[in-house]
């Protein structure tokens, strides 16, 4: 991305972080696409790179490129909303070279290293075996400096220029989502103690601080793309803060169902879970109707057009309210009732809800902020689609969506066979994998994904050209 | 804004907002001290004294294990029942127990279990979930793990199966070779057996009640 244009060093760096994060995400369709090749053909790099291994890449590359993508986000709005250079940036732009050889040398790792004898050493050193997390301990520690020195970035900007509310939001939710990364350090032979604090780290980062993450990016991004009223704007995003903290936090009971933990669980994670679909449905109206707003206003000015400012950023925007409400409220409510989640618990039900929330809630609106940061980098007035990046839009979602059916009628099967029929036994499993529909499904998961990684060769194509494309208003 | 009410006072959503949150956080935490001490590990002499722990001592793995209907609570739990012999014995002490199971739960975590199977229902949906594999009749004296790897006791099987388990398949989808050694072997497996006798609450539901009878066959 060219760098010309950025009068803020702390956008350069942003624009680093996207590219890392882009770089990343290509990996993590990649080694999803081993595994999926793995479900129809077992014997592809059998004990060479087993399903496992793709699978810890194909996870925690998800997670790396969202992560990186969601720094990169905050070092380009921090200019733009305090009106200063981030403070201390330069330990920033060194941070970031520790950052990504740390994760290059983890996923070298695991890739070549793959497994170790059960001692700790495995645990410092290779991998810590607990899903999303498998990061080794000292790979944990460098991160948690890493994020340490961003926030430190964050709060020094925050507080020495002008703290607007998307600011501050950002200030206390960034704290908390690098807090809960600590509940995820520790060893213990207790498998129920270990599995509740895994959740505050999985559960408490998608479905608290990363979707008030999110809620703030989408403020900015209306403000910036539309020019909505930040007054406006700022009041929704508290209330979606009060609206998401108010039953994320509690709503992770709908994972204590069953680990070994109280049946009070049962009553709590029902009750606060089930209301989690309604912040997201604030924030997909929110959405859509600033838009419309503002565009009536603009209708009334009497000017033409459309009030958008960046078309592809936009378009991916309103994907993720979309899909923020479809994969994480609606598939998400599909199972979160413990007499349902009872059967659907870990089955491919719950891979098509992590699918198509993953992609709905944060895919989409992270690939938005690199459209911004390209914008931004040309100097680019009014950015435009092209027909790369509407092919990336249809084919990455179509992709997405195409293999969230598949995954959910092998979850159907998988419930209904594997589990309610038979019992959820190592004879029962395979009873529900080796049936002609589990196939088909995952034949059809197959297709759609690699459907989703030709779109994702668009999506760079238009990465490395829409910048110098003459259909701009420049 | 035309009037100014306290519902379109940012202030007011601000606070509103630090309030929800905080007490929402502040009930999780005080939730997660009753839960800590119910998930505790429970020890030695509360299985000899026959109290029911939601996560039993390591020293559980000297006693038969089924996992049976409770009428008051309306779905299976485990039941700790007389002495069984693991790997020809009953009579490990707190201190070996642990040793094995710290050993098995280092094990899954060193081999990537959770990256295929599922464990208490967390994990990959590759290959069968583990939270009662112990109790898997396929193990059992008549099942066919048992026959396949030419063992007498469902531990030896179990280990036998872990440490060569391509050598073993049951389908196309195998399981590979993690090099896992006999000790080690022998440890995961006191892990599993251990991890089959905590309190889930009824799941999975029919764990190996049903011996099978898919489209009549
Ligand atoms: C963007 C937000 C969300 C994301 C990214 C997300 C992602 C995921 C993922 C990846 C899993 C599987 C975890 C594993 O590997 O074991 C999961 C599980 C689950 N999610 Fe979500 N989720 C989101 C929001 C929600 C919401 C709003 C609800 C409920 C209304 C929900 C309900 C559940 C439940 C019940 C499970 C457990 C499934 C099981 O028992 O196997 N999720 N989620
Ligand atoms: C090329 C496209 C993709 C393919 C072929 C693919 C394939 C897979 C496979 C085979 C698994 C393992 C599921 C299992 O254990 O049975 C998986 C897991 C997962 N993938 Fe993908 N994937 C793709 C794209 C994506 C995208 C775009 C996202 C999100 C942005 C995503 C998020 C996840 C998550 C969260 C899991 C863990 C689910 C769980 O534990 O429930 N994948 N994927
Ligand atoms: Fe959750």
């Amino acid at each position: 991305m060219a760098s010309n244009h950025l009068k803020w060093e702390s956008k350069q760096l942003a624009t680093w972080y996207f590219t890392f994060a882009a770089i990343i995400f290509g990996a993590q369709l990649l080694f999803g696409l081993v595994a999926a090749i793995q479900y129809v053909m077992p014997g592809f790099l059998f004990e060479i790179v087993d399903f496992s291994i793709a699978r810890i890449l194909h996870i925690n590359a998800l997670v790396v490129w969202m992560v990186f993508a969601m720094i990169g986000s905050v070092y380009w709005l921090l200019p733009d909303e305090t009106g200063i250079e981030t403070v201390g940036i330069k330990i920033g732009k060194l941070l970031f070279w520790v950052f990504a050889a740390a994760i290059v040398v983890v996923v070298l790792v695991y890739l070549l290293v793959q497994v170790g004898p059960a001692d700790e050493t495995t645990i410092w050193f290779i991998t810590e075996g607990r899903e999303y997390i498998e990061a080794p301990r000292w790979a944990d520690i460098g991160i948690v400096v890493v994020v340490l020195g961003f926030i430190g970035n964050l709060y020094a900007t925050g507080m020495k220029g002008k703290p607007t509310g998307i600011v501050t939001v950002l200030m206390a939710d960034m704290l908390a989502f690098a807090g809960i990364y600590l509940a995820g350090m520790f060893f213990t032979d207790n498998i129920t103690v270990d599995q509740f604090w895994w959740w505050w780290v999985i559960h408490l980062w998608v479905e608290a601080t990363w979707e008030v993450f999110v809620g703030a990016i989408a403020a900015y991004g209306l403000i910036k793309m539309i020019g909505a009223h930040r007054q406006v704007v700022e009041m929704w995003l508290w209330i979606e803060v009060a609206m998401l903290f108010g039953s994320g936090i509690l709503g992770m009971g709908h994972h204590y169902f069953w680990i070994g933990t109280p049946e009070y669980w049962w009553e709590i994670g029902a009750l606060f879970s089930a209301l989690e679909p309604l912040p997201l449905v604030a924030m997909f109206i929110h959405v859509l109707y600033d838009w419309g707003k503002q565009q009536g206003a603009a209708h009334e000015r009497g000017e033409e057009g459309s009030v958008i400012t960046n078309k592809p950023a936009f378009t991916w925007f309103v994907l993720q309210a979309f899909g923020n409400f479809l994969g994480a409220g609606v598939w998400g409510f599909f199972h979160t009732l413990p007499q349902v989640n009872l059967y659907t618990h870990g089955t491919q039900f719950t891979s098509a809800h992590g699918h198509l929330a993953f992609f709905g809630a944060y895919a989409t609106i992270l690939i938005g902020m690199m459209y911004v940061a390209i914008q931004g980098s040309n100097g680019i007035k009014v950015l435009k689609h092209t027909a790369s990046s509407v092919a990336a839009v249809w084919m990455i979602t179509g992709g997405v969506v195409g293999m969230t059916v598949s995954l959910t009628i092998a979850g159907y099967v998988d419930v209904i066979v594997t589990r309610a029929q038979m019992g959820a036994t190592w004879a029962g499993y395979f009873d529900g994998h080796s049936g002609m529909w589990m196939a088909q499904a995952m034949d059809w998961r197959l297709i759609m994904g690699t459907v989703t990684f030709l779109g994702f060769l668009f999506l760079i194509k238009d990465f490395l050209s829409t910048g110098k494309n003459a259909v701009h208003t420049r | 804004m035309a009037k100014k009410t306290v519902w379109t006072d940012n202030r007011f959503w601000q606070r509103s907002a630090a309030w929800v949150t905080g007490f929402a956080a502040m009930l999780l935490i005080w939730l997660t001290f009753d839960t800590s001490g119910q998930i505790a590990i429970g020890n030695d002499a509360d299985l000899k004294n026959g109290v029911t722990k939601r996560v039993p001592g390591p020293t559980v793995i000297n006693y038969k294990i089924t996992y049976e209907m409770d009428a008051k609570r309306g779905h299976e739990i485990p039941v700790i029942g007389a002495k069984e012999k693991f790997f020809g014995r009953d009579d490990y002490s707190e201190e070996e127990a642990g040793k094995l199971l710290h050993l098995g739960k280092l094990g899954s975590q060193a081999k990537n279990c959770m990256d295929c199977h599922t464990l208490l229902g967390n994990g990959a949906y590759y290959a069968p979930d583990l939270t009662k594999a112990w109790l898997d009749p396929a193990w059992g004296p008549t099942g066919s793990m048992q026959a396949m790897t030419g063992k007498n006791t469902k531990e030896e099987a179990m280990a036998e199966f872990l440490q060569f388990p391509s050598k073993y398949p049951t389908h196309a989808r195998m399981m590979p070779n993690l090099g896992i050694t006999a000790e080690e072997a022998k440890g995961l497996v006191a892990f599993l057996k251990h991890m089959s006798s905590i309190d889930t609450n009824g799941f999975p539901r029919n764990f190996g009640k049903i011996q099978g009878a898919l489209n009549g066959k």
